[in-house]
């Protein structure tokens, strides 16, 4: 027995299980990370064909295609789906295929918590999804879910989406704790703090932001599911609640949700712009500081999303002024990005087109940003497709491209392959100029008054809503580009070198293409 | 087969049909017509034009590197990674820029939220999914509904030129005079806003909101809510009519006469003919965007009437349900929403109509009655 469990210790370099046990039981962060970027882009096919839905019936003015009740189902799918079945769990599986290459470690710290935490999603997803399904059609109320629509007014499959809510949170917890674990205790020797790429910082301070927040929104979706199913009121003013505090936890959690979404894209931009700009990051120390400032900030700039809800005057105040003065570092994040490829060396290869749109279009999100944060003028903005216009800027280019540039930086170094370069152009063009087309007309329809969230629209919005719905489209089937090149990659091409980025720096490019399943058994040694 | 010719049709007819004859490629946001929104209008373009420099700034020293420093133009990079007189620089550049643009955001907020010394004072409640609106100074009040025909947003009939922003009985309110209004909401969370004064302030159950305006210039001013509030959330637009002093003073007599009138009704002597006439009325008005007008519901959140235990069963049980509603679920209590007239007709209506065939009948003396009991 000793004897056989002694031979098996040494075999360090055995490969993966076979068949499905592999993908069920395993504890490797390659397969793990594998499994949360399938995951993503399935929730990301699912999310979308949803927002097909809603764009085909926004098309014209009238109900042609789906009622008004099926309609915000699948405004509320949509965004649930997205934020947390496709952008979340992306970032997650770079999380796990690159921090432990980026510091040099074995493997994430805690490997049968990754494969938990991964499985969990599919099961919470699938509880989700299933809502669709129900008696009464699945939640309806938004991706906010406001009280008391989505209390004593929800749907009765709002307890199952309270459930699935709390399994993803778990997940990302445990997802969060890992990461950081990960990057406190198992960096190489020689890798300080400072020392660490910036996708690591980010996912770092991400971690934090994650593990404070996910227990408010657990706390947020447990007092509904009081107030529904136990007769609690916690935000039924008939029983003396207060629908407004809902607001105020959801945001709570929600504001600092934004910058989970986006800090880890932060961070993968600094790693490709300087790759192909043949220069180093510009001001990493500030970078890093930036990152800081911006989490910090976060919790303290919630009420912005409520400027019309009656907060009093020094309250509003206080909160447009914290929101403003979150301009100032992420300016200097976008500063930063210019500055390094100033006077670089430049080529423009797919991960590189899509981190230069990515800095370009997030800033324009962030000027929308910039004047939503002026509180009287939100009273204009608010709850317009002016700030649905807004948050797809910084969420589609900002988020979404900053995933398409890191699948494409590292799919040679996952699949020992070079990508199809052409058909990568390609998709980034179409998708940078569907994204456009889609989403920069609603700043316009909002500026003219048009709410958000409305199955039906008055006439004059009819035009711009149509040019909306052709770009939504071409962009929609324009993803199926990125699976057929995925697909084409992992299959053959071309052999990707260690390095096949010559600008590329960091441990990842020291060993082979493909990564072999284990790496870095014995640390590396950083100078 | 006949729906989907009739969907590829429209969907033929849609593409040439707007882009010819409704052109309105409307970019920005509009002035307004009230002080406060003339204010919101120019910091709107304040800081987009600030945004507009910065944007041009950046974006030009990005596109010059993408130009000049391209490696196919043989570009060597350079080897500099910091500098602290420029980071600090544009740290503290921006910082000057916000705060410059947060003095004069702060002197419109303070102004806006300034909702003392009102000359008339409006009482808006927001309801699934129609406005109520109370001249709470003149003892009256009247609810504000959507008069699109369903026809036209089912793509039956040619759309209106007000298509769904157009009601039956719109807000009153009289050219330069500070309006005041007082926004709940009696089930969920709505917003109301008029963009052209620049006014949006939530409607929220237990809360009473404050938000003001003064408008010069008479005429139709339109706008929709804006918080979801459920199925029918793009269907209660709200429409407010300002009109010279005179006018107004006219139409507040007018409007307390005919509530001094409905008052009466109550007493009168109703037949079931009347009541069934009437009913028929209020109850498409009022219950028909739920339960629907031929009494099918949207089950399971809203249940049909036809056939219900409810609406062929005990009179007094239908009576406590349309007048204190039902806690927990959409049904809301219609005692303190519809006159005693309406309520009985309704009633009445529901318990025969539809192949319903109870053959009672409740008085509007009796509701009356029922609600002094409580």
């Amino acid at each position: 027995m000793s004897a056989v469990a002694g031979t098996h210790a040494q075999d360090h370099h055995h490969g993966p299980a076979r068949g499905i046990s592999r993908w069920l039981l395993t504890t490797n962060h390659k397969d793990i990370g594998s499994m949360y970027l399938i995951f993503s882009f399935t929730m990301f096919l699912l999310g979308g064909t949803m927002a097909m839905v809603i764009r085909a019936e926004l098309f014209q003015p009238g109900l042609q295609i789906v009622q008004p009740e099926f309609f915000n189902q699948m405004t509320t799918m949509h965004g649930l789906i997205m934020v947390f079945g496709a952008v979340m769990p992306a970032f997650v599986g770079l999380a796990n295929w690159m921090i432990p290459l980026m510091i040099g470690a074995p493997d994430m710290a805690l490997p049968r918590m990754n494969n938990w935490s991964f499985w969990l999603l599919p099961c919470a997803f699938l509880i989700l999804v299933s809502t669709l399904f129900m008696e009464g059609g699945a939640p309806n109320f938004g991706w906010t879910f406001y009280a008391p629509l989505s209390t004593t007014y929800g749907p009765p499959s709002t307890t199952f989406f309270i459930f699935a809510i709390h399994i993803m949170g778990v997940s990302s917890i445990m997802g969060a704790i890992n990461v950081i674990a990960t990057v406190l205790n198992m960096r190489a020797p020689g890798m300080t703090l400072m020392k660490m790429p910036m996708f690591v910082w980010t996912w770092l301070i991400t971690a934090f932001l994650l593990i404070a927040v996910m227990p408010v929104l657990a706390g947020v979706v447990t007092m509904m599911l009081m107030d529904i199913n136990f007769g609690t009121s916690f935000f039924n003013a008939a029983g003396g609640g207060d629908p407004v505090l809902f607001q105020h936890v959801f945001w709570f959690f929600g504001h600092p949700e934004v910058y989970i979404m986006i800090l880890p894209a932060f961070g993968a931009i600094s790693q490709i712009i300087p790759a192909f700009s043949r220069k180093q990051l510009f001001g990493y120390a500030s970078m890093v500081y930036a990152v800081g400032a911006i989490a910090l900030l976060s919790f303290l700039v919630w009420a912005h999303h409520m400027f019309t809800v009656g907060v009093p005057v020094a309250g509003q105040l206080f909160f447009m002024y914290a929101t403003l003065l979150i301009a100032v570092p992420t300016g200097v994040k976008v500063f930063n990005w210019v500055a390094t490829m100033f006077r670089g060396s430049l080529t423009f290869e797919a991960p590189m087109l899509f981190a230069i749109a990515f800095v370009i279009l997030f800033t324009i999100g962030g000027f929308s940003g910039l004047m939503l944060a002026i509180a009287p003028a939100d009273f204009q903005y608010h709850d317009t497709y002016f700030v649905v216009a807004h948050f797809h800027y910084v969420l589609v280019p900002g988020a979404i491209f900053g995933i398409f540039a890191s699948a494409y930086f590292w799919l040679p170094k996952w699949t020992g392959h070079m990508y199809d370069e052409t058909l990568a152009k390609t998709h980034f063009w179409l998708s940078f100029v569907g994204m456009n087309l889609a989403f920069f007309p609603m700043h316009f329809l909002g500026l003219a008054g048009m709410p958000r969230r409305i199955p039906d629209y008055a006439l004059q919005f009819a035009d711009f809503n149509m040019v909306s719905s052709v770009g939504a489209f071409m962009f929609g089937a324009t993803q199926l580009l990125f699976l057929l090149i995925v697909v084409k990659c992992v299959k053959g091409g071309e052999k990707a070198a260690a390095k096949p980025w010559d600008g590329a720096e960091g441990l990842e490019w020291t060993v082979p293409s493909p990564a072999p399943y284990h790496t870095f058994s014995t640390p590396p040694e950083v100078k | 087969m006949r729906v989907h010719a009739q969907r590829v049709g429209a969907l033929l007819g849609g593409l040439s049909f707007p882009a010819l004859s409704m052109a309105d490629w409307t970019v920005n946001m509009t002035p307004g017509v009230t002080g406060t929104s003339n204010d919101i209008f120019d910091l709107h373009m304040t800081i987009f034009w600030i945004c507009v420099v910065i944007g041009v700034v950046v974006f030009g020293i990005m596109f010059w590197s993408i130009f000049a420093h391209r490696k196919s133009q043989g570009a060597k990079p350079a080897n500099f990674h910091e500098n602290t007189l420029v980071e600090v620089l544009w740290t503290l550049i921006p910082l000057v820029i916000l705060i410059v643009m947060a003095i004069p955001a702060t002197t419109t907020l303070i102004d806006m939220y300034d909702t003392t010394e009102s000359d008339v004072d409006i009482k808006v409640t927001g309801y699934q999914w129609k406005w109520q609106y109370e001249y709470i100074n003149e003892d009256f009040g009247y609810f504000s509904n959507l008069t699109t025909p369903k026809d036209q947003i089912n793509n039956r009939q040619a759309k209106g030129e007000n298509y769904l922003l157009e009601v039956d009985n719109p807000m009153i309110i009289p050219v330069g005079k500070k309006v005041r209004f007082l926004l709940t909401a009696n089930d969920v969370i709505h917003s109301w806003w008029v963009p052209d004064f620049g006014v949006k302030k939530d409607a929220i159950p237990g809360f009473i909101n404050e938000a003001w305006t003064r408008v010069d210039k008479p005429g139709t001013y339109r706008g929709q809510c804006t918080e979801l509030c459920g199925k029918d959330h793009g269907f209660m637009p709200v429409v407010v009519k300002a009109v010279p002093e005179e006018e107004y003073n006219t139409w507040v007599a007018d409007q307390k006469a005919a509530a001094e009138k409905e008052r009466e009704l109550t007493q009168k002597d109703w037949t079931m003919e009347e009541l069934m006439e009437r009913g028929e009325k209020a109850y498409v008005t009022a219950c028909a965007a739920c339960h629907q007008a031929d009494g099918s519901g949207v089950p399971p959140a809203f249940p049909a009437l036809k056939g219900s235990a409810i609406a062929t069963g005990d009179m007094a049980a239908h009576i406590d349900v349309v007048v204190n509603g039902v806690s927990g679920t959409a049904m809301q209590a219609f005692g303190g929403q519809l006159s005693e007239a309406d309520l009985a007709a309704i009633i009445t209506y529901e318990r025969n109509a539809w192949g319903n065939k109870v053959g009672d009948m409740v008085t509007p003396k009796e509701i009356f009655d029922y609600k002094n009991q409580q």
